[in-house]
């Protein structure tokens, strides 16, 4: 045990030798594991965030496609559909979109059906009027509305109309209103001049979520022109877009991932005269192969380890106490409403204990192996060379 | 070896920090589901199906809800114009049934 510390002590003297080289990999290797593992996090805790609230939405939504496009839904299309076994209640849901030019953002507006009668996560009152609109938060601040002020909005007929704000979503709801507004649902048909008997899709609840599939696979037999849409492929949708191995983040792992390989594969090409020589001195004094392999694997866990751990902290920091900021850029996009979220830390530590074996083990292999090769040759040869 | 022994405690220090983070991350959670209760119930009220993360297009709203063909509806060959579309990827087909071949002995 004794000899073990006095080798790692060795070791550290070693890297401490060579401090401005050692430093640098060191902040290069902190660095590369820090993005890995933000990657990681951040879109660990999204998926957990999406699953968790998106998990109270309809079991169903079925649309209805006409010319492979989205067209509104009969509302007679409910009947057949409430007819069938294990259906709890078909809900029509009347919403739709808003461009507005002046801030280049789309804005979902959504019919308020006439239950509940009151909202949770809502400041102020429910509209209930013709004129009156709830917002969200993103949509206040952009604005610099509150509760009390009017919105202008025009309608499907170009003529300008004026809502009251009756009330706002509270700010731990950004994540779902961010960009919603509210309306009587009378008052929204009338805004898009959607007919009466109309709706956009319809939502329907079911009494056993392990028949939505087969209620999905009726629902296509009785309305061939209807596209359902269970809950489980919407929770797949965000598991798929928020899983670290999609998309832009995936690229931006795999520049880190690469960052690192390069670093490693300097490192496995070759060390340095000094090195060479060092070895050959600690041969020629009376040190054995698996001493200096011992060496060179304590100066390869000191230096990977401290990356690691340090990495892992940094990035634990950039993403739960400053919001992920500079990695948010990358999923905001052209998002002028982009909300505010206060991530919740969510950590698989399976992901965790892949993501060291993946730095950890290539870098002590990259340091132990050249030295290996410079360990079994002629002290001599090696001294001199 | 004073080196070492200082070197194994900074390693120490940030096992136990890294530990003592990801513990307060598990608590953190347990707080949030109070939140999260909140969130669900505002989705079963209004039927929200999507998070309001990309309001630059319509199918980047509603993700779960648009046609995988969306952003080339315009016309045959648009590129798809909105950075949010490189995070998404293409749904994976979730095949409802399996196909299974079972070799039966020959009746020689």
């Amino acid at each position: 045990m004794t000899r073990q510390w006095k080798l790692l002590d060795y070791a550290l003297a070693s890297l401490l030798r060579r401090k401005g080289k050692n430093l640098s990999i060191l902040v290069i290797y902190t660095l590369t594991v820090a993005t890995l593992a933000s990657v990681l996090f951040l879109t660990q805790s999204l998926r957990q965030e999406a699953t968790k609230v998106l998990s109270g939405g309809p079991d169903l939504v079925v649309q209805r496609l006409m010319a492979g496009r989205h067209e509104l839904v009969p509302l007679n299309y409910a009947d057949p559909i409430r007819k069938l076994p294990g259906v709890k209640s078909v809900q029509p849901r009347v919403w739709g979109y808003y461009y507005d030019s002046l801030k280049k953002v789309n804005l979902t507006l959504m019919g308020l059906p006439a239950e509940p009668e009151i909202l949770v996560l809502l400041e102020g009152e429910r509209p209930s009027k013709g004129q009156e609109i709830a917002v969200g938060r993103g949509i206040a601040d952009t604005y610099g509305f509150g509760v009390g002020d009017s919105l202008l909005l025009i309608d499907a007929a170009g003529e300008k109309q004026l809502y009251r704000i009756t009330g706002l979503f509270e700010t731990g709801s950004d994540l779902l209103t961010n960009d919603l507004i509210l309306f009587p649902e009378a008052e929204l048909r009338r805004f898009f001049a959607m007919p009466t008997n109309r709706a956009t899709d319809l939502a329907v609840s079911v009494y056993n979520p392990r028949e939505v599939a087969t209620l999905a696979q009726k629902v296509r037999y009785h309305l061939p022109d209807s596209r359902p849409i269970g809950k489980t492929e919407i929770l797949h949708t965000y598991d798929t877009v928020f899983h670290w191995r999609s998309g832009m983040l995936l690229t931006v792992s795999l520049a880190a991932l690469i960052a690192f390989c390069i670093l490693a594969w300097d490192k496995a090409t070759g060390i340095s005269a000094d090195e060479r020589r060092e070895i050959g001195i600690l041969k020629a004094v009376g040190w054995d192969t698996t001493d200096v392999l011992a060496l060179k694997f304590w100066e390869g866990l000191a230096v990977s380890l401290v990356a690691f751990l340090l990495g892992t902290i940094l990035a634990w920091t950039h993403t739960y106490v400053f919001g992920a900021g500079l990695l948010a850029p990358v999923i905001q996009g052209w998002s002028v409403l982009f909300p505010d979220f206060d991530l919740t830390p969510s950590v698989d530590l399976y992901q965790l204990f892949i993501l060291g074996m993946l730095t950890v083990t290539p870098y002590i292999a990259c340091t132990v192996i050249p030295s290996w090769k410079a360990a079994i040759t002629d002290p001599d040869s090696v001294m001199r060379s | 070896m004073y080196r070492a022994h200082l070197f194994a405690f900074c390693l120490c220090f940030m096992t136990v920090l890294l530990i003592a983070l990801i513990l307060q991350g598990f608590r953190q959670a347990v707080d949030q589901e109070v939140h999260w209760e909140g969130q669900r119930q505002l989705v079963s009220q209004l039927g929200l199906t999507d998070l309001a993360l990309w309001s630059e297009a319509r199918y980047t709203r509603h993700i779960s809800q648009a046609d995988l063909f969306t952003p080339f509806q315009n016309m045959p060959g648009a590129p798809d114009l909105f950075p949010a579309g490189s995070i998404l990827p293409p749904a994976f087909s979730l095949p409802q049934t399996r196909v299974e071949v079972v070799r039966q002995e020959s009746s020689q």
